[in-house]
């Protein structure tokens, strides 16, 4: 028999509700089977906590006096640039912005110890930060710089914005060639020297609604230590991907675009990070609740990083290269281990995203609904499936190579 | 017997004379380098492992100290922030020494400075800033 939304929260509500992680899950439906964990088990909970570069925040200041108008102007925090496109007194901030004076990979490979991520950190940690505008004056905002420390408790809203979260499994990123590398997936070792993956897997959100039965705009999640709501697929969403018999995705597949209060987050699950030779990125912790509607979300629910397969992708010439080669197809149980066989040798792996925290997360959450202090909500409209027919393009624009020759 | 991993600094009056050699011709001890270097301002660094009877042991350090050479233990200058640490595991299989370990339980990741040996790798690729080393190269 299925539950809806409204019965689960009601459950949740009497303090009668039966929460568990999908670690948890796995071992409740071996045990029990499908058809009992459905109807036993109300709610499963996920986490993951990784880097997720598409992440950002905007902040309003209040108006200074005289006003200014940032819009149009330039805008710094801690020297890192954000954007001034918007209105008066309202700033984005990229997680992966950097100073104009960090000399990148000139000196390869790159160190990048401040960018946006930190500046981002910072602020949710309650520092202070130093503020620069240069703007042009007009008639109703005359000022034209302003220079000043600001922290959390200063702003009006300050709201994490991110645009592509939570990935649908990933690649493995592995380096055919002769020399180091150094990627967005950490330094890769010349010929196979090692393997390093990205996910959760088992604990991981979208892992566990493989299809995005019970999760759409306005679920209610985990987000950075607060709580904060699905908005819309991320970026990049591609739900055509292959999948397997389980119906899990074998290659990067759904992505979700979140949001939440700054304001309520901490430092413990926003985190400011270095990867060298790449970049500035931010580390963020999720955790989405799953209702258990029916058997088949029970059965979803409990998939195990054995069932779960990643492609393994050469990141010294497929990737950059865009071209579609997959060495092979590996489970994280296997990534898990420390150790996978890839093309006849055996190769370390390494993984970017912590278990560790996606677990706590997992708990935390569960502590949450158990306590009544998190109720599940019931999605406004779907993250749109497979049936969508949607699919992640590549680039299609025009290029211009004459004029590009030309210069 | 006993085996430590030490840290050296020489002043500049040393940096060219033959001491480590002492400590095998005059002590029997056995050592393997580490890292060695010589800083811009011509203080000499190294990091050594040292092993033998525990009496020639001390007998090496003494020597070391009457020639005015600076000794602390290794662990002393490799530092985990735990507080900074996400226990990702990133760093665990790049550690060429197994100093930094993961729970395969827990997932927690431990770093046991008695074998580090410095080489820096988790302080490059942390991502979270999470390792330092404060000897000073």
């Amino acid at each position: 028999m299925a539950k809806t939304i409204e019965e689960i929260n009601e459950k949740i509500r009497q303090g009668k509700a039966v929460v568990v992680t999908a670690e948890e899950m796995i071992d409740i439906v071996r045990e029990k089977g499908v058809e009992k964990a459905a109807k036993e088990v109300d709610v499963v909970t996920t986490g993951t906590f990784g880097m997720m570069c598409s992440s950002g925040i905007y902040f309003n200041i209040g108006h200074t006096k005289p006003r200014i108008k940032i819009g149009g102007g330039k805008v710094y925090l801690n020297n890192v640039p954000a954007y001034a496109g918007y209105a008066a007194v309202d700033i984005f901030l990229g997680a992966t912005a950097l100073p104009e004076d960090d000399p990148r990979n000139k000196y390869y490979p790159g160190r990048f110890p401040y960018g946006g991520a930190h500046v981002i950190e910072d602020l949710v940690a309650g520092k202070d930060i130093l503020l620069n505008v240069t703007t042009y004056g007009t008639d109703c905002y005359p000022r034209k710089s302003l220079s000043a420390y600001i922290n959390i408790n200063d702003l009006n809203e300050a709201v994490l914005f991110n645009v592509r979260n939570a990935y649908q499994n990933y690649n493995v990123a592995v380096n055919l060639s002769n020399k180091t590398i150094y990627t967005y997936l950490g330094m890769l070792r010349p010929n196979l020297g090692n393997a390093n993956y990205s996910s959760a897997g088992q604990l991981s959100p979208l892992l566990n609604d493989p299809f995005y039965k019970t999760i759409g705009i306005g679920t209610r999640i985990f987000l950075g230590g607060g709580i904060g709501y699905i908005v819309w697929h991320g970026t990049q969403h591609d739900p055509s991907v292959i999948r397997g018999e389980n119906g899990v995705p074998k290659r990067g597949a759904g992505t979700l675009a979140v949001i939440g209060d700054l304001k309520q987050m901490s430092p413990n699950w926003l985190r400011g990070t270095s990867i060298i030779g790449y970049g500035v990125s931010l580390a963020v912790g999720i955790g989405l609740p799953i209702p258990v509607l029916d058997e088949e979300i029970a059965f979803y629910t409990s998939v195990k990083d054995e069932d779960i397969y990643a492609p393994v992708v050469d990141y010294s010439k497929a990737y950059p290269e865009r071209e579609p080669e997959i060495i092979a197809e590996v489970n994280y149980k296997d990534l898990r281990s420390g150790e996978i066989e890839i093309l006849g040798k055996k190769v370390p792996t390494n993984p970017l995203s912590s278990y560790a925290k996606a677990r706590e997360i997992a708990n935390i959450l569960k502590e949450w609904i158990k306590s009544g202090r998190f109720l599940l909500t019931k999605p406004s409209a779907p993250i749109p499936g497979p049936e969508s027919g949607i699919k992640f393009k590549p680039f299609s624009g025009r290029e211009i190579k004459e004029e590009v020759g030309k210069k | 017997m006993r085996t430590e991993r030490v840290v050296l600094h020489f002043p500049k009056h040393l940096a060219d004379k033959p001491v480590i050699v002492n400590l095998v011709r005059k002590f029997d001890l056995d050592f393997n380098i580490l890292k060695a270097t010589i800083t811009p301002d011509e203080e000499g660094v190294m990091v050594l492992e040292i092993t033998g009877e525990d009496e020639n042991f001390q007998k090496g350090i003494q020597y070391l100290k009457e020639l005015e050479v600076k000794i602390q233990p290794l662990s002393q200058d490799v530092i985990w922030d735990e507080t900074k640490c996400t226990h990702c595991a990133y760093c665990v299989n790049y550690c060429p020494t197994k100093a930094l370990k993961r729970d395969e339980k827990t997932y927690l990741v431990s770093f046991d400075p008695q074998k580090c040996t410095a080489c820096g790798i988790c302080v490059d690729i942390c991502p979270y800033k999470a390792m330092e080393i404060k000897l000073i190269i």
